[in-house]
């Protein structure tokens, strides 16, 4: 349920496993969402950090994203490029309720701006 | 199986019976094989109705992770092409010692010269009450995981049955673990305070019980059983206090006892186990025993490893160069995937050891090294068995580590490097005696030996000596040998899919068709692959081979494929796509120039741009706008130009005799004709087409995968060109005479790519390393295998030939273009 802290996006179902989907916030970035295999959930803004690419459109795979642009591999819980690339993605704390997902309002709103 | 004598009457060699198929009895054989393999006429017996295979990987087969057709270490072509007479199913029950003859259950007598006892042990069931009710099992056998599974199926209908394991050593842990995989709730019982206690200390114990408890399975420590419960069937466990454990399986796992018994009425000399010398041999000259069934130096072992040891001595005592026995120091490892334990030696401690501890709380690893006298006495590792081997080694060999004492528990990259080590120089430091690979018992020297002579590759060196051909955990190991030993040559071996696999590209699509396979999740299974779900580079490849492999049968993973791919369209660098319909042959017409200009108006896109194949491209599109764009397009007819893919790109062509004063013959109506043919099918790399109607070849025939270039006579076919940065003109294939076989020798030509290449391979490269005599030889010299291909090719597409557009227009994949959700701030999301 969406509340003062809590932003509720829909389904975890919803989710393709080993995919993604977005939130659009208006006048700001997208946010992407996650479903890795394990089925954890987590969210970045839909940017990398390299050239913003749109991670949502990458392949996920353990706990990691490939860019679709150059490849790069963005970890999904800490959004820190891994392996030789340097640079980070702002995270947003998510929270699964009754197989709802909840996003961090307050984060959002800061990984959108 | 029917006793099938193989030997000739007139074979007068003497006469090795082996009582027991199983790892020792079958191990010793090889062993002896490979010092004299035509020394004695052979006979095996086995009271299991199957071939050989290695029991210790039946915790695998247990948890899924493996099938039984993949634990067998001798299949039947092994015993018939060594000469090995095999009797299954019909156990040795008696031994005659002065007539040098066994019996077996059916009545069968065989007479020997020397006899080979290797029967292994027994599992221990506990003298309670209840114990032979149906429902309760060891876990020794195939058999037993075959019940084990059974119950777990049975269990299924009503929401997971309940298993009860008693004991929580190595074999009970590894039941649990497979049955609570299986999808059983699980309890073990555990006399002890601590679970593994033979193996493990107390702090290692402890963390593996947390472990096994957060998986779900119920430990309980200090549990003494007093009676298995249930009328027709089990239906509990009751123990000493008085608690009931409902069950509807429960598994005996409380230790082994050696098979004695045939020796014993035997008359041979018999303590905990069959008594033997350093040769193996017993208090009969004539008769041999090795394996858990025996007991050497009053020591009685339960574990792999001492038998590859006994198996050696033994086999040179055959062969009348002994060598001799000393005794087993032995290590253990829990297959239980996820749970990494090690333990080595004696860690009892006392007041003339000094413990050497490393505890990492938050990656949850324990590590103890017990010393005496500058020396290693025993190891427990928990949660990081990276270094298990290395302690092992300096165990055994019993090197001095005084000089090390500071850094020992950080490991031997660390001792050997500080911290950046070369893990090339730390296998180099491994002693000749060291087991690199656990599963197949088999040496450092070994493996070194093996690749002296001749085993120039990973495949060779699991064939030659079995190395890492079994759970695959000492594969970067043998790798690193091979480096080692070849030095530059192993560069030369294919290359690897990625770092997921120690497979190349042409092994994993050899065994992806040797073994039927049928999902990604399936290959990463069966070929072990080291991470869970594999990376960008592998999955598309999987993808792809699965789909070449079983055209129509395979279910395509969107998940692993690129943006492009899925998306059906091309990823620009602002995050929006380029859209590109198919023209056929570059042909278009008013309608379809209008539809295109109305979707450029409609969805505003800022740019429309003639591409390099002659089509035209419709730049700035957003991912929510692709399925009403392709709906446009689409109601004028026009499908998906595949210009993202790995797949046809297009075949572009000139005008030809229609128009041209030089055209030779109807080049464009040629290109329509095979873009018809071979839209819409996947490939390891994008493939382009041309036909030029001339030699002048204004369509750039030459610099394409296929090129068609007319001439008066006919057609010439050329194949492997490319443009981009690495220009490849093409090679003449071959010429042909009409439009029939043009199309024909593409559609080969086609397929033999997509079946031979590996993924992202272009046909450049591709002929470069396999040579167009290859080529040649497949398409132009074997009509037959011509068409073949040509025929599986058109199956293929078949099934590809659906616009991927007209899908997603009328809603499939929604989730692939659609937000999850809109968030408007001040406001509720939307």
């Amino acid at each position: 349920m969406t509340t003062a802290e809590w932003l509720d996006i829909g389904w975890v179902d919803q989710i393709p496993v080993r995919g993604s989907r977005t939130v659009k916030v208006e006048g700001g970035d997208d946010i992407a969402l996650f479903r890795t295999a394990e089925g954890k959930i987590f969210a970045l803004r839909d940017r990398c950090p390299h050239k913003h690419g749109r991670l949502s459109q990458g392949i996920v795979h353990g706990g990691a994203v490939a860019c679709p642009l150059h490849n790069w591999r963005i970890s999904l819980a800490t959004g820190e490029a891994l392996g030789e690339d340097k640079g980070c993605t702002p995270t947003v704390p998510v929270k699964i309720d009754g197989g709802r997902v909840l996003l961090c309002r307050a984060s959002t709103l800061r990984a959108a701006a | 199986m029917k006793y099938r004598p193989i030997t000739a009457e007139s074979d007068t060699r003497d006469h090795l019976v082996v009582i027991g198929n199983g790892m020792a009895g079958c191990r010793a054989v090889e062993e002896l094989l490979a010092r004299d393999p035509s020394r004695f006429r052979i006979t095996i017996f086995g009271a299991e109705p199957r071939v050989n295979y290695n029991r210790i990987m039946l915790s695998p087969v247990l948890a899924g992770e493996k099938e039984f057709g993949d634990i067998i270490i001798n299949d039947a072509d092994w015993y018939a092409s060594n000469g090995i007479a095999l009797v299954t199913g019909d156990p040795v029950v008696a031994i005659d010692r002065s007539a040098k003859t066994v019996t077996t259950r059916s009545g069968l007598v065989e007479r020997y010269d020397r006899l080979l006892i290797a029967t292994g042990s027994n599992p221990f069931i506990i003298p309670v009450p209840g114990k032979d009710l149906p429902g309760v099992i060891a876990f020794r056998d195939m058999d037993d995981v075959n019940a084990m599974l059974a119950a777990a199926d049975a269990g299924k209908n009503r929401g997971g049955g309940a298993a009860v394991v008693i004991g929580g050593g190595l074999l009970g842990l590894e039941a649990a673990h497979g049955l609570s995989l299986r999808g059983m709730k699980v309890t073990v019982l555990h006399l002890m305070p601590t679970l593994m206690e033979r193996q493990l200390d107390e702090a290692a114990g402890w963390l593996l019980k947390q472990a096994l408890e957060a998986r779900g399975q119920t430990i309980l420590t200090g549990a003494d059983t007093a009676e298995i419960v249930g009328e027709m069937k089990v239906e509990g466990v009751k123990l000493k206090d008085g608690t009931l454990i409902p069950a509807d399986l429960v598994v005996m796992a409380v230790g082994i006892r050696p098979s004695t018994q045939l020796a014993r009425d035997a008359g041979l000399a018999v303590g905990r186990g069959i008594q033997v010398d350093d040769h193996m041999v017993t208090s009969d000259p004539a008769v041999l025993a090795v394996g858990e069934c025996v007991e050497h130096d009053g020591q009685v072992y339960g574990l792999v490893a001492p038998l590859w040891d006994m198996c050696r001595s033994l086999a040179d005592g055959l062969v009348d160069k002994p060598t001799g026995y000393r005794g087993s120091v032995t290590s253990t490892k829990l297959k239980v995937s996820g749970i990494d334990v090690f333990s080595a030696g004696d860690f009892s401690g006392g007041d003339d050891c000094e413990d050497i501890v490393l505890r990492d709380a938050s990656r949850g690893i324990y590590k103890r090294v017990v010393l005496r006298d500058d020396r290693v006495v025993g190891a427990v590792l928990y949660g990081d068995t990276a270094d298990g081997n290395w302690y092992f080694d300096l165990l055994k060999t019993q090197e001095d580590v005084s000089a090390l004492r500071d850094i020992l528990i950080f490991g031997q990259a660390f001792a050997f490097g500080g911290g950046r080590a070369d893990p090339k120089a730390a296998v180099a430091a491994l002693s000749d005696d060291a087991e690199i690979c656990g599963c197949n018992g088999v040496t450092k020297g070994q493996v070194v030996s093996s690749i002296a002579k001749g085993a120039h590759s990973l495949d060779a060196v699991r064939s030659s000596c079995k190395a890492s051909a079994s759970c695959g955990s000492c594969t970067g190991l043998v790798e690193t040998l091979l480096a080692l030993t070849l030095g530059d040559e192993v560069r030369s071996g294919p290359k690897t899919l990625c770092k997921c696999t120690s497979f190349g590209h042409d092994d994993v699509r050899r065994e992806i068709i040797a073994q039927g396979m049928r999902s990604i999740p399936e290959v990463m299974q069966k070929l072990h692959w080291a991470t869970p779900d594999g990376c960008a580079s592998c999955r598309p490849a999987l993808n792809y081979y699965l789909l070449c492999a079983l055209p129509g049968a395979y279910q395509d993973d969107q998940q692993s494929r690129f943006v492009n791919e899925r998306l059906h369209a091309n990823i620009q660098k602002d995050g929006t796509y380029s859209v590109v319909p198919r023209m056929w042959g570059g042909i278009t017409s008013p309608a379809e120039l209008r539809a295109i200009a109305d979707v450029v108006e409609k969805f505003s896109a800022p740019m429309v741009k003639v591409t390099g194949g002659q089509r035209l491209d419709i730049f700035g599109i957003k991912k929510e706008d692709l399925p009403a764009v392709w709906a446009d397009l689409n109601a004028a007819g026009m499908v998906s130009g595949h210009a993202y893919g790995k797949a046809l790109r297009t075949v572009k062509t000139c005008v030809g005799s229609e128009w041209c004063r030089f055209g030779t013959q109807d080049s464009t109506g040629l290109g329509v004709k095979i873009e018809r043919m071979s839209w819409g099918s996947w490939m390891p790399h994008k493939f382009k087409i041309a036909v030029s109607g001339c030699p002048r070849n204004c369509a750039e025939a030459t610099i394409k995968d296929f090129g068609i270039v007319c001439v008066d006579s006919g057609y010439e076919l050329h194949v492997g060109g490319n443009g981009g940065i690495h220009v490849r003109a093409t090679d003449l294939l071959c010429k042909v005479a009409s439009e029939q076989e043009a199309m024909d020798y593409c559609a080969a030509f086609i397929q033999l790519y997509r079946e031979e290449a590996r993924y992202l391979e272009r046909t450049a490269p591709w002929i470069e390393r396999v040579g167009l005599d290859y080529v040649k030889a497949r398409l132009v010299e074997d009509d037959a295998g011509r068409e073949a291909l040509r025929a599986r090719f058109l199956v293929s597409q078949s099934f590809s030939q659906d616009d991927p557009w007209a899908q997603r227009a009328e809603g499939a994949e929604a989730e692939h273009h659609a937000p999850m959700a809109r968030f408007t701030p001040q406001e509720e999301l939307a």
